[in-house]
């Protein structure tokens, strides 16, 4: 008959610690799960909310009719999503090509230089620049220099916000593609930019378009610095010049005022904008996953 | 020689560009001015970052130039705040902006980890996408429904569930009882900073999420094979080699907790004054104040008061920037990746 | 490639479709105080229609109205707060009322129902010092001795931003409570001794509406729209008065605008005067730089004296006397003139 031998000292401790190692992983994980559920139980409640308070005011009169004045029977937000696309598209159009073109240098000529160090820094202090900030400070050079609060000045407000958030997010992608492509692309004998456009960057394709889209988002929701710069407008205007009314600042005038047709349309707006940036990042995600 | 076709030496087609006999010719470049120019583009770029902060710099501290006349660095821990006298201290301010910012990576940090953690390492496949996607929705939500969503529908909540039993329960506890003082009625400092978590955490989330997904597989596959738990693998490899971008991330969360706004200004109270350390006074911060004074505040003291703030708000993200840099400095030079 | 093609596509898109937008004539913008913003948008909307002129109106608070009009990024500033006249002559500004409302106390007790509260200025201006803490408090109770007012803390509420309605608060409490005057003052943005702070009219409702225990200042319209629980006021003449229109009027009678239009109507003589009536001005430049502008905003006013006292009405507000009426139009002819002198044509 043989008999297991008692395990020894080490052999215990081994398993103590097997057995201690199993279960900070199980911990670990555990933790992780319901890190998960966390956050998507304050995003389902929040959308819940927002569907709950705006499905009811959705219909055709919204992108049909105006903003009305209190306690109107018909009305719409036309004006409010018309200026906020246009000024919205324009400042992400503006911010991107230079965000995307300093990310570059950061990521491809400048990883060693003054210049890069110095640019990465300034940039990170640019991310953390409120956006009150921002809209004050072109409140200072262009609303109190025209005269007048006007459409332009708005978009260069959000555009100083898309520049930092694309550089951050370009340089960071841009990084972390291997030096291998770039090496092969340099032995077959192709310039820099050549190597910088086709190879590099198209291999961080989805990253990028990742980093431009939360800039979008972003600047869609932002109220703060379109306060002091194209400040709103109650009528329809394509004039970029003039006050030009925007969505999240409609909204927040709508959705503390006492009138009822006033708060609908507030929530409807709500609705509409966490729509539209939902429906933005289902689409790029999918289209430009595929494509890597 | 022998007329086998096989046998005869190989001779290219002349005309071809095997054919050609001699020296290749020189190497003809497509466009040669295309990699100056590009060249310029990207450091023009970065140069008109350098020039887009010098100027919000300036522009700041020229408006902010009489009250730092009048009031050099005391401004900073003077708290009285009084516009018909026209006397400003910052104190309130700049305790609210640091305290609600505190609160919100204390949350949001872990709770992003986590989240990246589940997502790369523990959830089914099929499910990333979605998961991911609805966790970068939290980003899309403008920050106006956060605050309203935060007044109206989260801080009567949060005034019943978490504050008033946390009042009772620390009645009297000598260090966390004036921590839980205060009103108990869902606005102040401890409702803006659960708020700012939850804005933050999808911005953290998915910079760590994206970058635990690039890590190399033969770093994490080597792990395993040496027996390593999935927990142990995320923290001991995959964390330190993606730390830039980590602490990258949480740079883009903490900034945007800094400098966000209207959904502070809703839940924070306001309050232009600091009786107390408790959590649940309601109390200001920099871009609260900002938003609520500067449309009115005349020219003068007022105005350059509120200028100086935002000066310093700059500071303070430069501070803890600088920190953070410092950090990594460090923590690269006991792996020995840094000379 | 197809990232840059698409890209380039949309980018001339873009540019060609804003280029081709053409410079829609934009009237007249104004900003200014949130107390008539409901009026002004309703008159708008009807001018717009009956005229095809649009008078882009933005409600930022008293007191960003009357900065921006400093800053001439307006054609007009709308204030709570009547500017003195020297500062008016220094600015070179001029001053018109448009209509007159009230400021109402609410308050969020359990048990306490519209107009039943009764309070005083001495004791409102006590509760915003914070030495009346409780609503049990014996100068609470020995004001109103039928109600049962529960043993617990007030919660202030005021406003956090540059408001007009805090100055005609500020104002009433600076007159009826001496401590008050003493230690806080009066003004668009006070050194607020408690309370928390809403944004516009609007944020203070909306706190008043969910804190229990709070006591909150809103204009009437905002109070009546969302059913709020309005507290009595006792006059100058010792009655207790619930605020309406009719009140206002009655606090508005005592007025003398031929002088000036500086007049502020809190704490006016009268039995059935309520205590913080106020009107709401406008500012415009006496010499103005873009002349075309300030006589549309003058020609929108008019046409607003003449058809828009119904729309007020609707919305709670009182809108001016027939002579003082007059007077403003006076007023117009002989102060705003353009660059050559002549008087703005109006009419």
């Amino acid at each position: 008959m043989s008999t297991v031998a008692a395990p020894s000292a080490l052999e215990l401790a081994r398993l103590r610690l097997h057995r201690r190692r199993k279960r900070t992983n199980v911990v670990a994980l555990t933790l992780a799960l319901m890190a998960m559920a966390f956050g998507i139980f304050w995003l389902v409640w929040i959308l819940v909310e927002t569907v709950h308070l705006g499905v009811g005011a959705l219909s055709v009169s919204l992108v049909t009719e105006m903003t009305p004045p209190p306690q109107a029977e018909t009305g719409g937000l036309a004006n409010a999503i018309f200026g906020s696309l246009v000024m919205v598209t324009l400042a992400t159009l503006l911010g991107t090509p230079i965000g995307i073109l300093a990310g570059i240098y950061l990521a491809e000529y400048g990883q060693r230089s003054w210049l890069g160090s110095a640019t990465r820094f300034i940039n990170d202090i640019l991310l953390s620049a409120p956006s009150i900030v921002i809209g004050l400070f072109i409140y200072t050079v262009v609303v109190a220099r025209t005269r007048t609060f006007s459409g332009w000045a708005g978009i260069l407000a959000l555009a100083l916000i898309v520049i930092p958030v694309v550089i951050r997010t370009t340089e960071n992608i841009l990084a972390l593609i291997p030096n291998a492509l770039r090496e092969a692309a340099y032995a077959l004998g192709t310039p820099k930019w050549r190597v910088i456009t086709t190879v590099t960057l198209r291999a961080a394709r989805a990253g990028v378009i990742t980093g431009v889209l939360l800039a979008f988002a972003r600047i869609a929701g932002e109220t703060a610095p379109l306060l002091f710069t194209a400040l709103s407008n109650q009528f329809w205007t394509n004039d970029l010049a003039q006050p030009m009314a925007s969505l999240p600042v409609t909204i927040f005038k709508f959705a503390m005022s006492p009138y009822e047709n006033w708060q609908k349309l507030a929530w409807a707006g709500v609705f509409l904008i966490t729509l539209g940036v939902l429906l933005l990042h289902i689409v790029a995600r999918t289209f430009f996953r595929n494509r890597i | 020689m022998s007329t086998i076709a096989s046998a005869q030496p190989y001779l290219p087609e002349a005309g071809t560009r095997a054919g050609m006999r001699g020296r290749p010719p020189a190497a003809r470049r497509v466009w040669p001015w295309a990699d100056a120019l590009f060249s310029v583009l990207a450091h023009g770029a970065a140069w008109l970052t350098l020039a887009l902060l010098a100027a919000i710099l300036v522009s700041l501290v020229i408006g902010a130039a009489p009250a730092i006349r009048e009031y050099g660095l005391n401004f900073l821990w003077t708290s009285e705040w009084d516009p018909v006298q026209n006397r400003y201290g910052g104190l309130v301010m700049i305790y609210g902006t640091l305290m609600t910012s505190f609160i919100a990576l204390v949350i949001a940090v872990p709770v992003s980890f986590g989240i990246a953690l589940f997502l790369t390492e523990l959830s089914p496949t099929w499910l990333k996408r979605p998961l991911g996607t609805a966790i970068e929705l939290l980003a899309a939500v403008p920050s106006i429904v956060y605050g309203m969503w935060g007044l109206l529908v989260f801080s009567p909540i949060l005034a019943r569930f978490v504050q008033q039993p946390l009042q009772a329960a620390f009645h009297g506890v000598p260090l966390l009882g004036p921590l839980v003082s205060g009103p108990p009625v869902g606005i102040g400092l401890l409702s803006a900073g659960i708020i700012l978590a939850i804005m933050v955490i999808p911005f953290i989330a998915s910079v760590m999420r994206d970058v635990f997904d690039v890590t190399p597989p033969m770093l994490k596959e080597s792990a395993y094979a040496l027996g390593s738990t999935t927990w142990e693998v995320v923290w001991k490899v995959v964390l330190p080699y993606t730390k830039t971008g980590v602490v990258g991330g949480i740079m883009l969360g903490l900034g945007r907790a800094i400098g966000e706004t209207m959904a502070v200004t809703f839940v924070i109270g306001n309050f232009n004054q600091l009786h107390s350390l408790s959590l649940f006074e309601a109390a200001n911060s920099i871009t609260s104040a900002l938003a609520n004074e500067f449309g009115e505040a005349a020219q003068g003291l007022h105005q350059a008061s509120l200028i100086y703030l935002g000066l310093v708000l700059f500071v303070i993200t430069f501070v803890v920037l600088a920190g953070s840099k410092i950090l990594l400095q460090q923590l690269k030079k006991r792996e020995g990746t840094v000379a | 490639m197809l990232k840059y093609q698409t890209l380039v596509r949309a980018t001339a898109a873009v540019a060609i479709a804003s280029a081709a937008f053409a410079a829609t004539a934009q009237d007249i913008t104004g900003a200014g105080a949130t107390f008539p913003a409901p009026v002004y948008a309703k008159w708008a909307d009807a001018y717009n229609k009956a005229t095809g002129a649009r008078l882009n109106y933005q409600s930022v608070g008293s007191g960003a109205g009357i900065q921006q009009i400093r800053a001439k990024t307006v054609d007009f500033g709308a204030s709570d707060m009547p500017l003195a006249d020297d500062v008016l002559a220094k600015d070179g500004l001029m001053q018109f009322p448009t209509v007159i409302g009230g400021v109402v106390p609410v308050v969020n007790v359990k048990g306490v129902a519209p107009g039943q509260l009764k309070l005083t200025g001495q004791v409102l201006g006590d509760i915003y010092l914070g030495k009346i803490a409780k609503w049990s408090d014996p100068a609470l109770k020995s004001l109103n001795p039928g109600l049962a007012l529960p043993d617990e803390a007030i919660s202030p509420v005021r406003r956090a931003d540059g408001s007009g309605t805090s100055f005609i608060f500020t104002n009433y409490l600076s007159k009826t409570n001496a401590d008050w005057k003493a230690k806080v003052g009066e003004g668009t943005a006070v050194n607020w001794p408690t309370g928390a702070g809403g944004k516009g009219n609007e944020g203070v409702a909306a706190f008043v509406q969910r804190l229990p225990n709070s006591i909150g200042y809103v204009e009437y319209a905002y109070a009546k729209q969302n059913k709020m629980t309005y507290a009595l006021l006792k006059n100058r003449d010792g009655n207790f008065v619930p605020p309406d229109a009719d009140n206002f009027k009655a606090a508005a009678a005592g007025a003398d605008w031929s002088k000036t239009f500086f007049q502020v109507l809190t704490d006016q003589p009268g039995k059935d005067a309520w205590p913080i009536s106020g009107a709401t001005f406008i500012l415009v430049y006496k010499a103005p730089e873009k002349p075309v502008n300030v006589a549309n905003a003058l020609k929108f006013f008019d046409w607003a004296y003449a058809n828009g006292d119904k729309m007020a009405d609707d919305l709670e507000y009182v809108p001016l006397p027939a002579a003082v009426k007059d007077l403003v139009r006076k007023s117009w002819a002989t102060n705003v003139k353009d660059s050559g002198g002549k008087a703005l044509a109006w009419k």
